[in-house]
């Protein structure tokens, strides 16, 4: 058998090829993003990012119902986007197997919140399977197409951050024939008006009660009994490792990998054999919660943290007590290293002018590279909650700053991702309310956060097929804004942007403000910027700090000099240029 | 037994790279590995973490405070950040080269002038070396990694793998001599 070291992420792909799954669509998303990669470089794949997590699930229950085994990933703020779908596919069911995988991020890596999406399974009705390792990743994934043919229902495969970039020795299998099921007109069953949804409600009602005889028995849910039955641990995903490491062979272990339906008998027989429960799951006490409703008395989230992510450490702290060890420390702070926007980065350009005019300015951010803006020196924006946000929910504010009498104009800001993601029909909201609003559009040319995945702007797709490109400042002039309206701006060119920024206070009303500049990063972006950098006449330089202003990680300031400290990470951008009054800094290496 | 192993440094440094071979080289050894490396927002020049355990049978992938039996770091301050980390009597390998953050930069913090004194004061298996120099005189800082490599190879006495020959699998055919003169110099450092 062959063996290899795999991310969960690159497992769940691994495991969607060889259970067949031909369709897969997602949005990027930490910590998801990789599971689209790892598949579109297999041809038998049709594999392609989606403008958001909605439209991505659409289509691959489109492909579902027409008759291929198909998978949608995204973050778990992302299924957010796609709960409409989703709840609608639970009462539908599917032709060919649908597996939806949502990364959770328990601990806030790089998301807004800790929302645990079990219990997504709950409300829209699905089957749950949480894998425990990068082995389990693609076997679940296997019993994942398996269950929701055989039970006719969407099958949830909840990850976290820890699985999915975690990796593990996985045994490769090798994938067999892709099958596709023949496309049936079934009205009774894919066409949800009130008719037919409250026949497929009670369709699922029942489909629930055979998934849950099946949880009973099923391989994914295992007891690993120890010799005493003192203690019982129940976990599922992640926490069991945690158990493990804490309790080795020494607690009996109910291990859950399918948890809804829960296998209630399952559970019952595991409770009543042991002396004391405790239940290890990190975020809600979704397990917890089911024992409990079945009348037993466990140990849960009373000891084990709902906040942050869980590691054996914290487990044996809260259940087994702190040991006193010996460790080092210091009495000497570490300076804290928070993320910062790229040397070279286009939005700094923006953020710099953002804050030379925020007296006039309440900014509103959204979810992007442009989101570390908010840290010092920018102070970038007030508000951000999520993708969109940052240009729709500048229509409130402005109305209730105007309602105060606060002269002051709102801005918002998405990316050119964000802006094909949910941005337009934001900016939809704007135009048509006739807001008094700066909606800008910082457009890089890629999704650049997550790691440079194309997008509806782009002119390759994942595959790297030709694509057409859409043209973001087209559509955006095509909502009727007029030229007077807005500015197209190179956000490293300082006197556009504050012109463009001066023309958007002057006026009441709407106005955008497109910045467009490849971020620095993108491999051809970086190839033709190799070996140029900026540098400092110390001679020339006084002193006066100005270039700092601008906050780039490859400058510094010693012995009263400004220097390009890191000159392998400057892309010759010219922004400190702009700042100096003194022409202390000059390009080279072009 | 699990070996428990950190590598820590700032976003861009080759910890990933580090890593794989690292892991590559352990699995040729027959080891159960778990690997853990969060990447996301970290990339953009903030601290990056990654988390190594080797052993008969490995459960979690990370690491707790007072667990590491080595910790690996790529510039002075993290390793101050990581030191909690370490587990008694561990070994701790940094560089002694230095990166500003944006709060230091800005005058908003200070970076620590005596760090790998205190360092020192503190940890009885302490090794400052040299990587990030040597990277540069070999001619590409970016071999820092491997000669990191190269150091924490001896410190785990990790035998039996031609770890030299694996680097190919890891690095472009021109680049190979180079990380390979880096592997040794990081060997010798110890």
């Amino acid at each position: 058998m062959v063996k290899e070291i795999m991310s969960g992420n690159e497992a769940i792909a691994r495991g969607a090829w060889e259970a067949g799954c031909s369709f897969a669509a997602a949005y990027p998303g930490t910590p998801s993003t990789e599971i689209i990669e790892n598949l579109s470089v297999i041809k038998e794949v049709s594999s392609r990012w989606a403008n958001n997590e909605k439209t991505a699930l659409d289509m691959a229950i489109g492909a579902s119902i027409g008759g291929l085994r198909s998978l949608a990933a995204m973050k778990h703020v992302g299924l957010n986007v796609a709960a409409d779908p989703l709840c609608a596919v639970g009462y539908t069911g599917v032709n060919a197997g649908l597996v939806v995988v949502t990364a959770d991020d328990p601990g806030c890596h790089s998301s807004q919140n800790e929302q645990d999406n079990r219990l997504y399974a709950l409300l829209a009705k699905l089957a749950l399977v949480e894998p425990s390792d990068s082995q389990e990743c693609k076997d679940f994934i296997k019993a994942a197409f398996e269950i929701s043919e055989r039970f006719d229902i969407p099958v949830l495969f909840r990850v976290t951050t820890r699985i999915c970039h975690s990796k593990g020795m996985v045994e490769l299998e090798q994938p067999g024939e892709i099958p596709v099921k023949p496309y049936q007109q079934n009205r009774q069953k894919y066409c949800m008006l009130p008719a037919m949804a409250r026949v497929r409600h009670a369709f699922r009602e029942e489909s629930l009660k055979e998934l849950e005889e099946y949880a009973n028995t099923c391989a994914l849910n295992r007891i690993e009994w120890a010799h005493d039955r003192k203690l019982g641990i129940v976990t599922s995903g992640i926490s069991y490792q945690y158990a493990k490491e804490v309790f080795g062979d020494s607690a009996s272990i109910l291990k859950l990998g399918l948890t809804n339906p829960m296998p209630k008998a399952l559970l019952r027989e595991f409770c009543s054999a042991v002396d004391n429960i405790y239940v290890i799951e990190e975020g809600e006490p979704f397990i917890e919660n089911a024992i409990k409703s079945l009348g037993f008395a466990c140990t849960g989230k009373e000891k084990i943290p709902i906040l942050g992510e869980l590691n054996a450490k914290i487990v044996r702290d809260a259940l087994v007590g702190q040991e006193a060890q010996a460790g080092y420390s210091i009495d000497l702070q570490a300076p804290p290293r928070p993320p910062v926007l790229c040397a070279g980065c286009p939005h700094r350009g923006f953020f710099f002018t953002l804050k030379k005019n925020k007296k006039h300015i309440v900014a509103m951010g959204d979810i992007g590279c442009y989101s570390l803006g908010v840290g010092e020196p920018f102070g970038g924006f007030d508000i951000s909650t999520c993708m969109g946000a940052g240009i729709s929910g500048t229509i409130g504010l402005a109305k209730a700053l105007e309602m105060q009498g606060d002269p002051r104009k709102v801005l918002g800001m998405v990316g050119d991702s964000t802006f094909f993601h949910s941005g337009l029909t934001s900016l939809i909201d704007v135009i048509h309310a006739n807001a008094n609003v700066i909606a800008c559009v910082l457009d890089n040319s890629i999704t650049a956060m997550t790691g440079h995945q194309v997008n509806a702007g782009s002119s390759k797709d994942v595959q790297g097929n030709e694509v057409a490109a859409i043209d973001l400042v087209a559509i955006i002039r095509a909502l009727g804004v007029p030229n007077e309206r807005l500015r197209v701006v190179d956000p490293l060119d300082l006197k556009a942007v504050q012109e463009a920024f001066t023309a958007a206070v002057a006026v009441k009303g709407p106005f955008v403000i497109v910045t467009k500049r490849p971020c620095a990063l993108i491999k051809e972006v970086a190839r033709a910027n190799a070996g140029k950098h900026c540098q400092v006449d110390p001679d020339k330089c006084v002193g006066c700090k100005a270039c700092t202003l601008i906050a780039c990680p490859a400058m510094a300031f010693k012995d009263n000099k400004a220097l390009v400290a890191d000159p392998a990470s400057c892309t010759a951008c010219g922004l400190c240029m702009q700042m100096c009054k003194f022409d202390a800094i000059s390009r080279v290496g072009e | 037994m699990t070996t428990n192993i950190l590598l820590v440094g700032v976003g861009g440094q080759g910890t990933i790279l580090m890593s794989k071979v690292l892991t590559a080289g352990l699995a040729q050894m027959g080891y159960d590995i778990k690997m853990s490396e969060i990447h996301g927002m970290s990339q953009r020049g903030g601290t990056v973490i990654t988390q190594i355990r080797f052993g008969d049978k490995v459960y979690a992938p990370n690491i707790g405070e007072k667990e590491a039996d080595v910790i690996v770091s790529f510039e002075k301050v993290e390793a101050l950040r990581a030191l909690p980390f370490l587990k008694n009597g561990g070994t701790m390998v940094t560089d002694e080269h230095e990166i500003y953050s944006m709060p230091v930069l800005t005058g908003k913090a200070e970076y620590p002038s005596n760090a790998l004194v205190a360092l020192a004061e503190a940890v009885e298996n302490l090794a400052i070396i040299p990587a990030r120099a040597k990277a540069l005189e070999l001619g590409n800082v970016r071999v820092q990694n491997i000669c990191l490599l190269g150091a924490l190879v001896k410190v785990l006495k990790l035998k039996g793998v031609d770890w030299k020959g694996l680097l190919a699998s890891f690095v472009p055919e021109k680049a190979l001599a180079i990380n390979q003169q880096a592997f040794d110099a990081g060997y010798a450092m110890i």
